[in-house]
């Protein structure tokens, strides 16, 4: 008997595989939207892999106190001016300093806090 | 074309358009990842991607890098601490996990993750130190707990079950779970 795929087999298999023709975002990308759009600003864009060339996991997330999940930190622009979070680094010294706000916030208006990077990411809930 | 072949020529297209598109973009350039808003003049001062993970150790998934790799290669050498160059405690056991079904072993290599991270970064607040002593499951990893945390978020992903199934039962001389004396 010659094999058909059968139309709700088809469907189950195009699911899977047009994730793998969409654009997306590198893998480990952070958007923080908490407050950012509420108050005015784009959401922020953080590349974990930038950082990684650079710094050890435990650098922000030991020594600075990131937590490991996305938007829990509840980081303001205040703690950053006062050093904390991100301006541990981005004070001038290590990296650029808070002026450049769009280097940061620089993501599409809409975005949702979560970490990014494609169809390998997209686990249940938690991310 | 008969009725029944319709939808085979179709999964058959639908192969054909999706992964050549998978593989010819390793990387998206910012103003393209669909998250940087394009109209931003930051979008063309920032580096892309590709600029800097096309000249490190390749992968198959993930950010197309082998992180690992990177290091060894003396690629990158990220630093330990922000000031300095303090390097904390270092720590090379492998740990093999049998409770793993119809799987093979797992093999957890503390030296890999000690080259990115410092003791802390897991204990004692995903991992207990003590042998046995974490009901890990893949439901907890694939939702976000344990390896998960890094695993599917940052690191490699969930879909790279070999390289923590690494070990055949068949092969294994350890009698159980536990900690396995590192290579001299």
């Amino acid at each position: 008997m010659r094999r058909v795929i059968k139309p709700k087999r088809l469907a189950l298999i195009l699911l899977v595989l047009v994730p793998l023709a969409a654009a997306w975002a590198e893998y480990g990308d952070v958007v923080i939207n908490m407050r950012a759009e509420g108050e005015g600003m784009s959401p922020v864009v953080y590349p974990h892999w930038f950082h990684r060339i650079r710094f050890q996991c435990s650098v922000c997330h030991v020594d600075i106190g990131f937590k490991t999940k996305a938007g829990a930190s509840g980081i303001t622009m205040d703690q950053i001016s006062q050093g904390r979070f991100c301006g541990a680094c981005h004070n001038g010294e290590i990296a650029w300093s808070v002026e450049n706000c769009d280097f940061c916030h620089s993501g599409v208006p809409g975005l949702e806090t979560g970490v990014q990077g494609g169809h390998e990411t997209s686990g249940p809930g938690y991310w | 074309m008969t009725h029944s072949s319709a939808p085979r020529l179709l999964l058959l297209l639908c192969i054909a358009t999706a992964i050549p598109a998978s593989l010819a973009n390793d990387w998206k350039a910012l103003e393209e990842d669909e998250l940087h808003d394009p109209s931003n003049p930051a979008v063309t001062i920032l580096q892309d991607p590709e600029e800097a993970l096309s000249l490190l150790a390749p992968d198959s998934a993930g950010n197309k890098v082998n992180w690992v790799e990177a290091i060894r290669q003396e690629q990158i050498a990220p630093r330990a601490s922000l000031y300095g160059e303090t390097q904390g405690r270092q720590h090379d056991t492998d740990i093999v996990m049998k409770n793993t079904l119809d799987q093979p072993y797992v093999l957890f290599s503390h030296k890999v993750h000690n080259e990115w991270m410092s003791c802390e970064m897991c204990h004692e607040s995903l991992f207990r130190s003590v042998l046995d002593g974490n009901a890990i499951s893949m439901a907890k990893i694939l939702d976000g707990e344990h390896c998960g945390v890094c695993h599917g978020a940052v690191a490699f992903p969930l879909t790279e079950c070999d390289r923590c199934h690494s070990v055949s039962p068949k092969l294994s001389k350890t009698p159980s779970s536990g900690a396995v004396v590192p290579k001299q």
